[in-house]
């Protein structure tokens, strides 16, 4: 548990989107999603994904269906919407961008300065 | 954000709101089943990977509360989760809520109470159509004017519609059973259709009733008298009735909502003034010289300014002067407002509502920074809380409306406490009669203008006092908090809120001064030497002129008075004056030395009250007779010219070392006075009057109409009072006497006193809530800031006194510096209170004991909680949770 993250405020909703963006899921469907393309490094409280959900459904972003899960368990199975396919690619260059400045900045050495 | 989604969302929350519900419940359902599938295929039993699921989901309620928060659109749904869970907050700390209730409750209470006041007062125009264009004429010193100058003033205006004119009297009114007195506006013909007002019941008086003196005796009741002494009985229109021994018919009645044209002073009844020498024995309703008439009022013709009505009633002052020069005064005229009786009550009464409104403006602005303190302090102790809901993704707007759902809690129940006590109060104040002899009302009664305003005052207080902690919130760094606790450290400054609270205390430590002055005044002047004994003593007041006794026959009927009551049993002494002591009243009178023969008041040896009294006056009245003798009936205008004198004007007229008794002395009028006897120093107009000269003349040697019969007994007053009446009846049935107990007849003597006293002891009440929740804020807020702090200081070892030091010094200064402004203040102030309160005396050391206690007391109270909180700090939990 020491080993994992914090998420910064505002990633939550990167990290669902992309999560979803590699096919419908349900909810806990995206934890684990998320775990598992992260190398189990973040940390999220399983029921705060569920506003960000719904933040992104109201947003547009999402759209929810119901329907049956792999072990036969009635569960609402997410997806992205076109607008949300375009919202992702900006969050990710922005997040992108973001980064290598972060990481140019902190690996500069005495010398570049 | 798509606008279609968004809307999607929100028509189905509204329209679909439980199902919305229920699939969000099925959904989180959905979550935990699915998560404890895979904790089973882990090895766990069923039941045991369920409740793991369920404790690794977290606070079910609170996201899903969040996600409804999400959907958008339940702005009722969250303002009523707000309250819900702000009510619950607040239960939780009951102390914190009772004293932000109460002292809100208290601030606009008092706002309240002022603003119904102002209402009534200022705002509300009089009781009559078009009330706008309503004004009073004023014109000499007094307000008063002549008939005479009203009669031109009326006729040779341009700019009024019509001016009517009335002036105030007291009649004794007989219906055949049960005389009584009754207060009247003596009106002029064209009174009420001046104003416009229709009668409710018969007619009202009109212009074409009048000619000439004494010629329409006609009575209009208003509805209140008709109500309480008729019996809302329609037939006595038509019925004659007697005023003052003569004949007057009852034409109608006023419509209740007309009570007068002066807000204070309703009368029982209207008569037309052209009765004035009926009404009052005075005959000289004609001469320009005496003004007879109270106020002139009338409304202005349309599209007139008041500035052309001035000149235009200058314009007839300068021929009124012009054509009697010996007997118009030359003074200004000036249109007023009629209600206050324009510049005259009404500048006062406009000053003293004005500075009522600055006070309770100045409480209530004092209240809020009060209360935004406590609020501050609440938001520092929720720190945790919030830093935790800001790093859970709540957003911050989130979290001050909930803290402003709670101030807004707050403000509404002290609101209502506070408007309901003030309602009550008004309504109070409204049936209020401070002097039983007049008709004096304060109608105050509230309306909805009072209601909104206060609620108006509660929700901008609210509004007010919960932005305080807004900063507090939006500076926490949810991941600071979270990981080290709140580390702000406690300015050392001095800050805006300190000296508020210091002058806070300090203010409150006056009123708490000054209120103990006034009470020991009062209680020192009930038990201080009167110069007279007001208990079992009676006061029988004969008004002989109002049932139509003359000069005449006046000195006759008032010696068969006495005979008469010295018939009842248990009479011990009965006496008459024309004016008995301390009875708001004084005739005062220049005496000299026997040797002077210029008697112009320069020369005078004293000014001195005068009092006519019948003989066993000095027994009745219980005024000890120091030396010489009292006066009998022998002492009458045949015999020698006689005084009794008291002390001080003995000591004035001969020196403090002579015998005064035969001495011999000049009245003003050049009479020779032998002084029979010497009495007590007493009190004559009031309690706080330097010791004066006084004089005592033999009622049959200087006859006087006023009849105020003084009566010893130890019977039971009632008791007496019926007995005293019946005999009276006996003697003339058509006497309106009123009877009161001495001590009952010296409570206007003491209003003033008692009002001072009460007004200070409810401002005392008042700044010491304040300073209490202003330190209790306070204190609690640099407890809890350093909470972290003390827990370390315990753990180190610091002793509970060194902790208190800590936690509390800062607001035990505070309290000390302004208590000892106060209290300097407080005896600074007391010299103003000189003239109302009996021997006030700032160093009176009960009163500076007393005042030092409550202000000590005053903080223990504000300082117990904060400071049990500071000594049960348990630093091995506070290091642990921090």
């Amino acid at each position: 548990m020491n080993d994992q993250a914090q998420l910064l405020p505002g990633t939550l909703d990167l990290l669902i989107l992309r999560a979803v963006s590699l096919g419908p899921l349900h909810g806990y469907g995206i934890l684990l999603r998320i775990g598992q393309i992260s190398g189990n490094a973040l940390l999220i409280e399983q029921g705060a994904l569920y506003p960000g959900l719904f933040r992104l459904v109201r947003q547009g972003l999402l759209k929810a269906s119901w329907g049956t899960s792999e072990n036969n368990r009635r569960a609402k199975f997410y997806e992205l919407t076109a607008a949300g396919r375009k919202r992702l690619q900006q969050e990710t260059d922005n997040w992108n961008r973001l980064a290598n400045a972060i990481g140019a900045a902190l690996t500069a050495q005495p010398e570049e300065v | 954000m798509s606008i279609r989604a968004y809307l999607r969302s929100l028509s189905s929350k509204f329209f679909r709101g439980s199902q919305t519900a229920a699939d969000m419940d099925n959904e989180l359902q959905s979550h935990i089943q699915l998560r404890a599938d895979d904790l089973e295929r882990s090895g766990l039993t069923r039941a045991e990977a369920e409740r793991r699921a369920r404790i690794e989901f977290g606070g079910r309620d609170r996201y899903r509360e969040e996600c409804n928060q999400q959907l958008g659109g339940n702005f009722l749904e969250t303002t009523l989760h707000d309250i819900r869970y702000g009510a619950r907050v607040l239960r939780k700390s009951p102390g914190f809520t009772f004293v932000a209730i109460a002292t809100l409750a208290l601030a606009i209470g008092a706002n309240a109470l002022v603003f119904g006041v102002l209402n009534a007062l200022i705002l509300r125009p009089l009781n009559v159509p078009q009330a706008d264009s309503l004004y009073g004429i004023e014109h000499g010193i007094n307000g008063y004017e002549s008939y005479p100058n009203y009669l031109d003033l009326r006729d040779r205006n341009r700019t009024f519609e019509q001016l009517a004119a009335f002036t105030i009297d007291e009649v004794g009114l007989d219906t055949g059973k049960d005389p009584m007195r009754a207060w009247t506006y003596e009106v002029t013909g064209n009174y009420f259709d001046a104003l416009g007002i229709q009668p409710y019941l018969g007619r009202v008086i009109h212009a074409s009733d009048e000619h000439g003196t004494d010629s329409a005796p006609c009575i209009v009741l208003s509805h209140a008298f008709w109500h309480s002494h008729f019996h809302d009985d329609p037939s006595v229109v038509g019925r004659t009735v007697q005023l003052n021994r003569h004949p007057f018919t009852i034409v109608g009645v006023t419509p209740p909502e007309f009570q007068g044209t002066l807000l204070f002073f309703t009368p029982d009844m209207f008569v037309p003034i052209v009765d004035h020498r009926l009404l009052s024995g005075e005959g000289d309703l004609d001469v320009r010289r005496k003004d007879s008439v109270f106020e002139i009022l009338g409304h202005l013709k349309p599209g007139v300014t008041t500035a052309q009505a001035v000149s235009d009633l200058t314009s007839i002052g300068a021929f009124l002067l012009a054509t009697y020069p010996k007997d118009v005064p030359n003074i200004p005229f000036k249109v007023v407002r009629p209600a206050l009786y324009g510049n005259f009550i009404g500048a006062g009464v406009l000053a003293f509502v004005s500075g009522l409104t600055v006070l309770a403006a100045l409480i209530l602005l004092a209240s809020c920074a009060n209360l935004g303190s406590l609020f501050a302090a609440r938001a520092a102790d929720r720190a945790r809380e919030v830093a935790l809901r800001l790093a859970l993704g709540s957003s911050r707007t989130r979290i001050l409306r909930q803290l402003m759902t709670e101030a807004m809690l707050i403000s509404i129940a002290g609101g209502s406490v506070g408007l309901l006590a003030s309602i009550a109060l008004l309504r109070q104040l409204s049936v209020w009669q401070p002097f039983p002899r007049f008709p004096l009302r304060i109608p105050v009664s509230p309306d909805s203008k009072v209601y909104f305003v206060a609620l108006l005052l509660a929700l901008v207080s609210g509004i007010l006092f919960g932005i305080v902690p807004v900063r507090q919130v939006f500076r926490i760094n949810p991941y600071e908090v979270v990981k080290a606790g709140s580390t702000r450290v406690v300015g050392r400054r001095l800050t805006a809120r300190d000296i508020l609270l210091v002058v806070q205390i300090a203010i409150c430590a006056v009123l708490v001064t000054s209120s103990m002055v006034a009470v020991r005044g009062l209680v020192r002047s009930l038990h201080s030497s009167f110069g007279f004994q007001p208990d079992h003593a009676l006061i029988v007041d004969v008004p002989l002129g109002m049932a139509g006794y003359t000069s005449d026959s006046i000195p006759t009927t008032q010696r068969r008075l006495i005979d008469l009551i010295e018939t009842i049993s248990g009479v011990e002494s009965v006496a008459i004056t024309d004016l008995p002591p301390l009875n708001m009243d004084g005739h005062m009178s220049d005496v000299f030395n026997d040797a002077t023969t210029d008697l112009r008041p320069a020369n005078s040896a004293a000014t001195s009250y005068v009092f006519n009294v019948s003989p066993k006056y000095f027994e009745a009245a219980g005024t000890t007779l120091q030396s010489g003798r009292g006066f009998t009936w022998h002492d009458d205008q045949d015999a020698p010219r006689v005084a009794v004198v008291n002390r001080r004007l003995a000591n004035r007229l001969f020196g403090s070392g002579t015998n005064p008794v035969d001495k011999v002395f000049k009245l003003r009028d050049g009479t020779r006075a032998q002084v029979v006897g010497v009495v007590e120093d007493g009190k004559y107009l009031n309690l706080t009057e330097d010791q004066k000269p006084a004089l005592f003349l033999p009622l049959l040697q200087s006859p006087a109409g006023a009849t105020w019969m003084i009566l010893r007994s130890n019977r039971d007053p009632q008791q007496m009072a019926d007995a005293i009446r019946n005999k009276l009846h006996e003697m003339d049935e058509g006497l309106p006497v009123s009877i009161v107990t001495w001590n009952k007849q010296l409570e206007g003597v003491l209003f003033p006193m008692r009002m001072a006293t009460l007004s200070l002891g409810i401002l005392g009440v008042m700044g010491a809530m304040l300073s209490i929740t202003g330190i209790f804020g306070m204190a609690a807020y640099s407890v809890s800031k350093r909470l972290r702090e003390l827990g370390i200081r315990v753990a180190l070892g610091a002793r509970r006194e060194e902790v208190l030091r800590a936690a509390l010094g800062r607001a035990v200064r505070l309290l000390a510096i302004g208590s000892v402004a106060g209290l300097v203040l407080g005896i600074l102030a007391t010299r103003v209170l000189a003239s109302i309160v009996y021997q006030a005396s700032p160093r009176d050391p009960l009163v500076l004991a007393g005042a030092i206690v409550a202000m000590a007391l005053l903080g223990l109270i504000a300082t117990w909680f904060p400071a049990l909180r500071a000594l049960h700090v348990e630093p091995m939990l506070l290091l642990r949770e921090e």
